[in-house]
């Protein structure tokens, strides 16, 4: 009995901590998987004007995006301004069809808070945002959103 | 018989490991998505005659193709635009060429007058696209600074720190948002 008293009391090491860190880097591996940068890869240059009275969007999941910028690669697709749906250009006709193709993707219980955020570059002239706009009010697509950055106010 | 070898102190390598993590949680952006938010008006139904608005509650903003600000025919900046849209639509001095007042009983603040004007918004094709959205920013801007003023006038708290439902929707009666899109004209081409 003594004997195993003894050797107990000898060598008192402290609690290996050498776990800790792959606990922290399983914590940070989950991180840097699941953080997902962006959706769709762009090919139209948007640069979203700033402005103050922004408000954020709640439901991600019901938010159908349209880009419209000029083409990253100009020098393949020229410099007029075009519009991008899902992951390749589109034109004003695509929109209806785009929109009926987003509203099939929801539960039919939200298919009326679907809100469509306009992504359009600063330097785009109103011209084909207006045509963009005429077409989803004929397909019913009221809801919109025109993305825009928070500037802070002086 | 062989002595216990030290290990090596691993306790830093935690700390090491956090510091990655902070950054990364810091630097990820969730893209977070923002935006002024609008409702478009549904599409004109030509059976329907549209509903008769008296002039003098009509503001017209008018953005010429080379980003020119026009109120009511006349040049305008948009600097001042927040300005005289929040004195046209309250009418402080009851001018008659400026929007009627209605007395209305609300729930929660009693008798206000409610204005009827509308801002008429009208852009050109050829506007750019960051004018355009400074001018809808500074509309939205001139509603929610009367709106504010309304709230710290009747509750003493600004209106976008409301909590209370019903105190938000007596303030949305009583200063309702009144921007209409004018129906689009091609005038200067693209």
């Amino acid at each position: 009995m003594s004997r195993f008293r003894k050797k107990g009391s000898k060598t008192l090491t402290a609690i290996s901590t050498a776990s800790l860190p792959d606990v922290i880097f399983m914590l940070l591996f989950f991180f840097m998987v699941t953080t997902v940068m962006r959706e769709t890869t762009l090919i139209v240059k948007v640069k979203v004007p700033d402005a103050t009275e922004v408000q954020k969007i709640e439901r991600k999941s019901l938010v159908s995006y349209i880009y419209i910028g000029t083409p990253l690669r100009s020098q393949i697709y020229g410099t007029e301004s075009r519009i991008q749906l899902n992951d390749r250009f589109a034109t004003i006709s695509d929109i209806q069809n785009f929109i009926i193709a987003e509203r099939e993707a929801r539960d039919e219980a939200d298919r009326g808070f679907l809100t469509t955020s306009l992504k359009v570059d600063e330097q785009v002239r109103m011209g084909v945002v207006t045509d963009v706009k005429q077409e989803l009010r004929q397909i019913g697509a009221f809801r919109i959103n025109y993305s825009a950055r928070k500037r802070v106010e002086q | 018989m062989a002595r216990p070898v030290n290990e090596i102190n691993a306790g830093s390598m935690a700390d090491i490991a956090f510091l990655l993590l902070i950054f990364f949680l810091v630097t990820t952006t969730m893209d977070v998505d923002s935006g002024i938010v609008r409702r478009l008006p549904p599409p004109p139904d030509p059976t329907v005659k549209p509903a008769d608005i008296k002039e003098r509650n009509v503001m017209n903003v008018l953005v010429s193709s080379r980003d020119a600000l026009m109120v009511n025919r006349v040049p305008s900046d948009i600097s001042t635009l927040r300005r005289t849209v929040k004195e046209f639509i309250q009418n402080r001095g009851n001018r008659s060429d400026w929007p009627e007042q209605r007395i209305e009983e609300i729930e929660g603040l009693g008798n206000v007058p409610v204005s009827r004007g509308i801002v008429s918004l009208k852009n050109d094709r050829g506007t750019s696209y960051n004018m355009y959205i400074q001018v809808q920013n500074e509309l939205a801007a001139a509603f929610a600074e009367m709106r504010n003023e309304l709230s710290m006038e009747k509750f003493g708290i600004r209106y976008n720190q409301l909590t209370n439902n019903d105190w938000i929707n007596a303030i949305n009666k009583a200063i309702p948002v009144a921007i209409s899109e004018a129906e689009p004209e091609d005038v200067g081409g693209k």
